[in-house]
């Protein structure tokens, strides 16, 4: 469980990684906090021959209020997310989710852009992402690219993210005063990875309803307002049309009950708090 | 900006447990391996080398975190504190370590070092955290032998303890 060798490079700004990257192309991967990175190089299911590590680099510290975004640079940790004053109030549903993400230790050093490079279905800052309908910061030497959540992720661990560019910084809407979120997920153990996790926004329609752990990535649904046997029905074919296998952890038939029952619980939540 | 070749080992300096030291490393050596086989400091235990297990959790910078993620060459000019650092200069354990072994909150002790350095983060920053925030910590650690009662039992008498002490000298 040692990793094969690499070259490491330490660059001072952004500019500087993104001549490194040019030059190196696919050879290179991005290092932030490496808490998926490190793990799949230690296992060599990824085998780059240079890291770039981006940590140290000062302009990408920030979270910072943009144009009713938070914006939070390719180097803050989700810890430092989670300890940021404004995070309840801006975006209660993050709040609510960070807590979730692997573990204390693990959040300490891993980061809110790491995670979403990864891309890993039942992680549960891409499905914050996607049921925010944020963005991601994407540069290369280029230029510069805005990608929506729909944009960026691509598939099971794949990203639109070309070889030569990184994500300097994500982005995720300021909640509207009225609205309201919440978020459920069932593991095995906490910190463990979802079997199913929930994320319900309230929105001008109805609700947003966002689930990740069951497809590759999160998928997203915008629902009209239901009652009764309404949201039931809605929430079968939807446990349905996700089309979750069996695995190791848990059968497919598992997650469709929870996607029923979760589902069903958040969204009543959500609605009656918005009507 | 600087590049270290794959192949060469690279000086890398940091301050353990208040102490400058110094050694050297290839880029790809992780600090779990660096402070154990290049410092010789064998407190840090290696477990599962992916993150998983926490055995291998030590201090940098003041926060908790898994050494089997991080490279040697990322330690470069930070404080890291392990389980060397927690006992006096005496070698005597301290109010944390103490309360662990008298409330059997250890049995065969692979997984207690990182434990204790995670729960000292703990203990220093949150004193007046709750059973539910402790084994949330906890969470992020596998003890195979003795389970976490225990070690939920000695935080909880720990803290209770320290503001005794705390209150006490006011």
């Amino acid at each position: 469980m040692k990793p094969a060798a690499f070259d490491y490079v330490r660059p001072d700004s952004v500019d500087e990684a993104l001549e490194v990257l040019a030059a190196s192309g696919d050879e290179a991967r991005v290092l932030a906090g490496g808490q998926s990175l490190t793990a799949m190089l230690n296992m060599r299911l990824a085998n780059p021959s240079v890291l770039i590590d981006i940590a140290r680099i000062q302009d990408l510290k920030n979270i910072s209020l943009v144009d009713g975004m938070i914006e939070v640079g390719a180097a803050v940790t989700q810890a430092a997310l989670l300890a940021w004053p404004d995070l309840v109030k801006h975006q209660p549903l993050l709040a609510q989710i960070l807590p979730n993400v692997g573990h204390y230790q693990t959040r300490q050093r891993g980061t809110v852009c790491g995670s979403l490079a990864h891309a890993e279905p039942s992680a549960e800052l891409p499905l914050a992402l996607a049921t925010l309908q944020g963005e991601v910061v994407v540069q290369g030497k280029r230029g510069r690219r805005v990608l929506s959540a729909a944009d960026f992720q691509t598939g099971m661990m794949t990203t639109d993210v070309a070889a030569d560019e990184m994500i300097t910084a994500c982005r995720f809407p300021v909640a509207d005063a009225q609205s309201r979120s919440l978020f459920h997920e069932v593991s095995q153990r906490h910190g463990d990875f979802a079997l199913v996790a929930l994320a319900a926004v309230s929105t001008a329609q109805g609700v947003r309803l966002g689930v990740g752990g069951v497809a590759e990535i999160p998928r997203i649904v915008d629902l009209p307002l239901l009652q009764g046997e309404a949201v039931e029905a809605t929430l079968n074919d939807l446990a349905w049309e996700l089309d979750g296998v069996d695995d190791p952890h848990a059968s497919a038939r598992y997650r469709r009950e929870l996607v029923r029952r979760i589902g069903k619980k958040i969204i009543n939540e959500v609605s009656h708090a918005t009507s | 900006m600087q590049r270290l070749d794959a192949g060469l080992r690279h000086r890398v300096r940091f301050l353990l447990n208040g102490r400058a030291v110094e050694g050297d490393a290839e880029p790809r050596m992780l600090a779990s391996d660096f402070l154990r086989q290049v410092l010789g400091a064998t407190g840090t235990h290696v477990g599962c080398e992916h993150g998983v297990c926490g055995a291998c959790t030590i201090r940098i910078d003041g926060k908790a975190q898994r050494t089997c993620l991080t490279f040697a060459v990322q330690l470069d000019d930070c404080r890291l504190e392990t389980i060397e650092g927690l006992t006096d200069d005496k070698g005597d354990l301290n109010d944390l370590q103490t309360a662990f072994r008298r409330l059997h909150a250890l049995q065969c002790g692979f997984c207690t070092p990182g434990i204790l350095m995670s729960l000292d983060q703990l203990l220093e920053e949150e004193p007046e955290a709750d059973e539910v925030r402790i084994r949330d910590v906890l969470s992020g650690h596998i003890c195979r032998c003795t389970g976490y009662q225990g070690m939920v039992d000695a935080t909880l008498e720990v803290m209770a303890a320290r503001r005794n002490a705390a209150g006490g000298e006011e």
